[in-house]
């Protein structure tokens, strides 16, 4: 049977991702004076699953390093070995060539050999440190050096005749092994007997008879149990026969044997060879332990169990029902958790499901338009089927977001690694607090924080948080701290990252904003101020290191946010450190909006640009020569966006003191939108334009109302800085 | 009636594929995540054959086998331990606990069926 191994390639590529999520997290909290063994166990494990799998899949790269590291590991929960801070800054390195290797066989990326070979060389470097430590480990290697010669040497005469004599088996126990080599290659047999006088002194009693029987005596110090494993699965373990016996006197060498192995192939085993060799595993990869509960009865027959046949049963003691029923307590609710836990789903299908979903929410609106037409009095039975179907469909649309939704410690968790290695490379002590890692957001937006928080994280580190003299000289403990942070907020997530550094400088910003060109006078606030680095290229660092100055400022965070539908806040005081706030919507897929109508067609306005709606006075509209109208707010005068001039339509009201101007505000700047009327306020299913139709200028999206009809998402930003460039 | 047998690994790459393998041989397969969880099925389920790894979280392969050893219906049933080891030390302690036959790892399918139908048929 062959076994198309691609099909479990991407289920292991995840294994093993998540796999190395979890060691990082475990090394990075590791405690490198008293290190938790329950800790060590697990990185253990995670090496060792990665390894067993990589080998499945005939990954070798990953293979050979998952096995330095598991080395290493293994000595060190086994106590052989002092965890040392050089040990987790290499098994860091080790993982991360593991994730670039992983990256490789995905076909994303090609993982360099040279860095694996550094790697691989300073895990060796660090398990042989230790070897020289005790004497005794060094008495053993070498031991065992010499025993790996002898058995090369071993092999090097093994198809001639050898000469080589066990002298430490005279005290060993003699057996004599009989089986039959009918369904056996040549190549077998003579394996087999190499593998055998690896054991000890190997005579042949009797010459093989017709049915290619053989009869050997073996004197060996090795156990039965080794001698058994040795034949077990190279010979039909039904003709199999082991008889433990005292020595023997001399009798023919072990050269005959050779030679009648040659006659057996001349009597016609050959021919059958093909067949067999795919028959019998050519290394011993697996076996039966003799006597052992349920060994294949015809190895069980074979006359070789002593002993060991109680063996299952020896491990009993009068303690026995009383462990049993106490660990079965405790593994029924353990396991039926595990059971239940989480199940694969492909992102496509649950994108479906939501798709689905979204379709019933409309059909839904639809249904409910439709039957407002009707009496509710007449048609009660109707309304309040309606009314059910509203609310599961409300329920159900919440749980299938849900599924889309992660906890964002998915985000935080690699952070720890991100502080650990900036704060040696800037040689500063900084400690990374994480709290409300639980809240959940949708996992589109999981994706793409991560980059912009990183940028923000790097940027507390390097610019925010002083080095530890310093901090001393300023009154701070030395180790600085950022803390990230996440919790809901009305229908918004937000996220904050902040730090007891330095503070921003206000000065310092103005400076270089004046030095810049850019508009500022000094009795700006603070807020209008801190802005300011979000402009394109304005950098607050005296100097470029190579940790900021790769090109990506805060305006592309910024903007990275709003593509989002998030704002962006700072605060900051001078001396005590800065704090900024990134509020997000919960999901993309659905939107909080205000439908607004411009003659037959309706725009819905995401809420949370809007500050408020009013109707003018025709005093306070005045139109600017030749750069349109303004309408005069509370003593600030916004610019007038006209919704059927920009979308080219018929309205139903062209003054704008009959009509309705919603202010909206985005990135600071303000502008007023005027519309026929409103409508209502709703929670729309967002549908993507541009993969649905073509993207539409002052459009984000669209979504489809109660009555069928298609209604524009109106992407006030755009609206609002549109208006800023008439203006100017 | 089909054979069920209990697959116990914590890798769900390899746990798929031993249950791949065993279902396309006409095998019941029941996985398990660890040794806790294996032991919990085995209590639950008529199971004629147990493949289960050694090194696993909450509860090894090795402590698997010794509880399962110690109940009455399971004192005669096949255990295999599918490892990535293959030192003697390990096997010594795998017969210990009482299990039927060792298979080391990497996965071959061909070979897990061929003893497995060594052992259950």
């Amino acid at each position: 049977m062959s076994t198309d191994l691609e099909q479990f390639y991407e289920i292991f590529f995840e294994e093993s991702s998540e796999l190395l999520a979890d060691m990082e997290a475990c090394l990075l909290r590791l405690d490198v004076n008293s290190p938790d063994l329950e800790d060590l166990n697990a990185i253990f494990r995670a090496a060792h699953s990665i390894k067993g799998g990589a080998g499945t899949f005939g990954f070798t790269d990953m293979t050979e390093m998952t096995h330095m590291l598991e080395t290493l590991l293994d000595r060190l929960r086994k106590g052989e070995l002092e965890v040392r801070s050089e040990m987790v800054d290499a098994f860091l390195k080790a993982g991360d060539v593991i994730k670039a290797q992983l990256a490789g066989h995905r076909g994303e990326g090609q993982a360099d050999p040279a860095v694996a070979e550094a790697v691989c060389e300073e895990l060796r470097r660090l398990s042989e440190d230790t070897q020289e430590a005790p004497s005794i480990v060094d008495a053993k290697t070498a031991f065992s050096d010499t025993k790996a010669k002898l058995v090369s040497q071993e092999i090097d005469v093994e198809s001639g005749i050898d000469k080589v004599s066990h002298e430490n088996v005279a005290a060993g126990l003699s057996f004599i092994i009989e089986f039959s080599s009918m369904d056996l290659s040549s190549a077998a047999l003579e394996n087999l007997f190499s593998n055998l006088k690896e054991l000890g002194d190997l005579e042949n009693l009797t010459p093989v008879n017709a049915e290619g029987h053989y009869k050997l005596a073996l004197t060996t110090s090795s156990s039965e149990e080794d001698v058994w494993e040795t034949l077990a699965f190279v010979v039909d373990p039904a003709s199999l026969k082991i008889e433990a016996t005292t020595i023997d006197g001399t009798s023919t060498k072990v050269a005959e044997i050779e030679i009648l192995n040659e006659s057996v192939c001349d009597a016609g085993v050959l021919a059958k060879e093909d067949e067999l060799t795919c028959k019998t595993p050519s290394a011993p990869g697996y076996g039966f332990f003799p006597g052992a509960p349920a060994v294949p009865r015809n190895i069980e027959d074979s006359e070789i169990n002593l002993d060991q046949a109680q063996l299952p049963n020896t491990c009993s003691n009068k303690n026995e029902s009383q462990v049993t029923n106490k660990s079965s307590g405790k593994t029924n609710t353990a396991a039926s958790v595990s059971e239940t836990s989480s199940i694969r789903v492909s992102i496509e299908k649950v994108d479906q499901m939501i798709n689905l979903v979204g379709e019933l929410v409309i059909t839904q609106a639809m249904l409910a338009q439709t039957a407002s037409q009707y009496d509710p009095v007449l048609f009660e039975k109707l309304y309040s089927g309606m009314s059910q179907l509203e609310r599961n469909t409300r329920d159900l649309q919440e749980s299938v977001m849900s599924i889309r939704m992660m906890p964002i410690s998915f985000v935080f968790s690699r952070y720890p690694r991100v502080v650990r290695d900036l704060a040696a490379k800037l040689n500063k002590r900084v400690e990374l607090r994480t709290v409300g890692e639980n809240t959940e957001l949708d996992k589109g937006l999981i994706e793409k924080i991560a980059d912009p928080l990183t940028h923000l994280v790097r940027n507390s580190l390097d610019h925010g948080v002083e080095v530890a003299e310093k901090r001393t000289a300023a009154g701070k403990p030395a180790q600085g701290t950022i803390t990230l942070r996440a919790f809901h907020q009305g229908g918004s997530i937000v996220i904050e990252v902040s730090d007891d550094g330095a503070g921003l400088n206000r000065g310092k910003i103005l400076a270089k904003a004046k030095e810049r060109g850019l508009p500022v006078h000094d009795a700006m606030t603070d807020q209008e101020v801190w802005l300011l680095i979000f402009e394109a290229g304005f950098s607050t660092a005296d100097q470029v290191t190579d940790v900021s100055g790769r090109g990506v400022g805060m305006d592309v965070v910024k903007r990275n946010i709003q593509s989002m539908g998030g704002r962006i806040d700072i605060e900051s005081t001078f001396g005590s450190g800065t704090r900024i706030s990134i509020r997000l919507p919960l999901t993309l897929a659905i939107l909080d909006g205000l439908s607004v109508v411009v003659g037959d067609q309706m725009f819905i306005v995401p809420l949370n640009y809007i500050t408020e709606s009013l109707q003018p006075a025709a005093t306070d509209i005045k139109t600017v020569s030749g750069q349109g109208r303004v309408v005069q707010v509370r003593g600030e005068y916004l610019p007038v966006i006209a919704l059927h001039e920009f979308f080219n339509l018929r309205p139903n009201v062209t003054e704008i003191h009959k009509g309705i101007l919603v202010i909206l505000e985005a990135e600071g700047h303000k502008a007023a939108l005027f519309v026929d009327d409103l409508v209502g306020q709703h929670q729309v299913v967002i549908k993507s334009l541009e993969s649905n139709y073509r993207r539409v200028q002052g459009a984000s999206g669209a979504t489809i109302m109660g009555d069928g009809k298609v209604a524009l998402i109106l992407d006030a930003a755009a609206l609002v800085m549109a208006s800023q460039q008439e203006l100017v | 009636m089909a054979k069920t047998i209990l697959a116990v690994d914590d890798s769900a790459s390899i746990r798929q594929m031993v249950t791949f393998t065993l279902k396309g041989a006409g095998y019941e397969v029941i996985e398990a995540v660890d040794g806790q969880d294996a032991f919990d099925k085995a209590s639950h389920h008529q199971i004629n054959l147990i493949l289960t790894d050694i090194n696993m979280p909450r509860m090894d392969g090795l402590k698997l086998l010794e509880l399962l050893r110690k109940l009455a219906q399971y004192k005669n049933i096949p255990i295999l331990i599918l490892t990535t080891e293959s030192g003697d030390e390990i096997k010594a302690k795998g017969r210990a606990a009482g299990a039927t036959g060792w298979l080391v790892k990497p996965f071959d399918p061909k070979r897990l069926l061929e003893v497995i139908g060594k052992v259950i048929g």
